[in-house]
């Protein structure tokens, strides 16, 4: 089990964090320009520097970030790996799964990628979740996954 | 269900003598505003009459209240699940699956218990606070409840783990039989004296200001105890040279009298409390699992089905574990009154406790397991971190400060930390054996985790930028109720171990077992 073997998320997936970024960075803008239009020092003072902030984490982050993810499907077992800085890499069999979701957010449904979280009985790692799949494959996943799931009380 | 005065599908309610409990307890809470108010007023004389109304107006509201409540709250056991309505105005249902419920506990308060009635609490794991629970009825209704659950829950399909319930299961009846863990008056003793505490102390504290009112107002005035001091300072100028005057054996007399009664107190507390926890401890393996009972004032009643245990841990304290006393507990879904851990047995010996293990279908670590420790990198890594900036710190006093004696307290703390971290290298080591998972870590006072690896719900390696450079990781498993990490592992020895979990969790797959296990 080496980072080698994981599958790559669905390319979009990528542009919908990139706009998920861009969404998040629209309050810094507009609170640097009020700043800037408010202030007796030169214009740009505050705006410029969370310009260059505003273009990394839209620019640059998301493709870092869609690197850092991925995901193995197994036999019997999902494994999922996300984290730029803190990688985290999580693996749950299929038979200690509670139960599954899939949603999609409005930026998801319009690029048709949907997100499968599984849910476990552990106090840590309650839900895992696995974002940027193309939905047919995350609704595929889940009839998988669920049909390893049998009544089992804890 | 032979025999059974409870009746399926039909609505009851909860006892009507329940409501002289609430009737007692709102009085209870309102015997001290009422006290207060007749000294505030004057005693009974005149405007302290007029003021009765207002406050037994309140009680009268609440006890209609509690009877309305009380009319309109039934329970009804169907096929599939316990169903509970309640609400005067805004009704709800609640409907909890026998399939879900954890255990069923009983408490008794002593207010209750006077008139012979217990709380039923049907844990599900839901985290204790939206807990389904019926306050109150009978005792034998509430054993009878819970002996009907157990049998209702037992009509329906339960495929355990594998090999999890070798326990006497098939036994027909609840014979009561020897428990597999007692306590008796002595070993509460010996108990409550390791639970030495100074807590009354703070109890003290928080009275003194509960009633700061009727100590007189200048005691809080540090001016008072300045012209006290004063006063009597006239005679001998300092506090030092007064109780220089005193002899020295008195002093030593005095000083050692004030820390005998401290510790007196302290012993004192720790037997009340401990007695008023555990008295007449009590652990049965019954065909259905777990059942503790013990109490004084707050009797206790729990029951939890052996295979929901999730994992064991044994501790101890540096003191206690002199004398060869642990404490075990188990680690499942359903809480414990505040804590997340049923403590099955608070003070024993190991050879005690090993038993009760196996009676969870646990096994104890083998002579011949084999232990590995952390990563060396990464305890030297967190031991460099804290070092380093104090030993710089160190030096920049040497050559800054005016004394060079102040680089000495970074230094001890280096030391300090340099040291407690080989000591959590030395001593936290893991192991895998018999399907099993062990963590154990201490030396003074040492505890160990056992889970059985089928138990655990998922296996998370994650890896800080730091870890990822020199190759270590945190290993976390998903464990239900409860948490199971190794926090400095090697890479290879982290993936090593989750390969190994993993194999074991999925050579038992359920969905191949037969499911008529009826």
């Amino acid at each position: 089990m080496d980072d080698d073997a994981l599958t790559p998320l669905h390319p979009a997936h990528r542009t919908v964090l990139a706009l998920e970024a861009a969404l998040a960075s629209i309050p810094l803008l507009v609170g640097a320009t009020a700043v800037d239009l408010a202030g007796e020092l030169p214009f740009g003072l505050f705006l410029f520097p969370a310009l260059l902030v505003a273009a990394w984490v839209v620019l640059g982050m998301p493709g870092r970030r869609y690197r850092s993810r991925g995901y193995a499907m197994g036999e019997d077992r999902l494994r999922v790996v996300r984290g730029m800085l803190f990688r985290k890499d999580t693996v749950v069999p299929f038979g200690r799964v509670q139960h599954l979701d899939v949603e999609q957010g409005p930026l998801e449904r319009y690029f048709g990628l949907a997100t499968l979280t599984m849910h476990t009985a552990g106090t840590h790692n309650a839900s895992v979740r696995l974002p940027g799949l193309l939905r047919a494959d995350a609704v595929a996943m889940r009839e998988t996954i669920r049909s390893h799931i049998k009544r089992e009380t804890l | 269900m032979n025999g059974t005065p409870i009746p399926l599908g039909e609505p009851r309610r909860t006892s009507r003598a329940g409501l002289l409990v609430h009737a007692l307890d709102s009085l209870g809470r309102l015997a001290l505003p009422i006290v207060a108010a007749l000294i505030a007023t004057g005693g009974f004389g005149g405007f302290g009459l007029l003021l009765l109304p207002v406050l037994v107006l309140p009680a009268a509201l609440s006890l209609a209240f509690h009877y309305l409540a009380w009319e309109r709250r039934t329970f009804t056991l169907g096929e599939e699940d316990i169903r509970v309505e309640s609400g005067i105005l805004s009704r709800q249902a609640r409907s909890v699956p026998y399939e879900r419920i954890q255990d069923v506990s009983l408490e008794q308060k002593p207010l209750p218990r006077l008139f012979g009635l217990v709380e039923v609490r049907f844990e599900t794991g839901a985290g204790g606070k939206d807990e389904l629970k019926l306050a109150y009825v009978t005792r034998t209704e509430g054993e009878t409840l819970r002996r009907l659950l157990r049998e209702l829950r037992e009509g329906t399909a339960e495929v355990g783990p594998a090999g999890a319930e070798a326990g006497p299961v098939e036994q027909p009846a609840e014979a009561e039989s020897q428990p597999i863990f007692a306590m008796g008056n002595r070993r509460i003793f010996t108990f409550g004296l390791f639970e030495f505490s100074l807590a009354v102390f703070a109890v003290l504290l928080g009275l003194a200001q509960q009633f700061d009112f009727l100590l007189p107002a200048s005691i809080w005035q540090w001016e008072t105890w300045r012209d006290l001091a004063v006063e009597e300072g006239s005679e001998a100028n300092s506090l030092g040279q007064r109780i220089g005057a005193i002899s020295e054996v008195a002093q030593a007399i005095a000083m050692t009298l004030g820390l005998a009664g401290l510790v007196l107190i302290g012993l004192a507390t720790g037997l009340v409390r401990t007695f008023a926890r555990e008295y007449g401890f009590r652990l049965d393996r019954t065909p259905r699992g777990f059942r503790r009972r013990r109490g004084l004032f707050t009797v206790t009643d729990v029951v939890m089905p052996a295979h929901r245990v999730q994992a064991a841990e044994i501790g101890t304290k540096w003191l206690r574990y002199r004398f060869g006393w642990h404490w075990l507990e188990f680690v499942s879904l359903a809480q414990d009154s505040k804590s997340a851990s049923h403590r099955v047995a608070p003070f024993a010996q190991l050879e005690e406790i090993w038993p009760i293990i196996r009676e969870a279908g646990l096994e104890p670590p083998p002579v011949g397991a084999v232990w590995h420790k952390q990563s060396l990198r990464a305890w030297s890594d967190s031991a460099l971190i804290v070092v380093v900036p104090l030993v710089l710190a160190a030096m920049a006093v040497i050559v800054l400060a005016d004394h060079p004696v102040f680089a000495l307290a970074p230094l001890v703390f280096a030391v300090l930390a340099a040291f407690g971290h080989w000591y959590g290298w030395k001593f936290h080591a893991h192991a895998l054996d018999r399907g099993q998972i062990y963590l154990r870590s201490g030396f003074l006072s040492p505890q160990m985790k056992l889970a059985r690896q089928v138990k655990l719900q998922s296996v998370e390696i994650v890896q800080g930028p730091l870890a990822r450079r020199r190759g270590y990781a945190a290993l976390k498993f998903g464990l239900a109720g409860g948490s199971l990490a190794i926090d400095r592992l090697d890479l290879a020895e982290a993936r090593r171990l989750r390969d190994a979990v993993l194999e074991s969790v999925c050579s038992v797959d359920f969905s191949r077992l037969p499911q008529s296990a009826r």
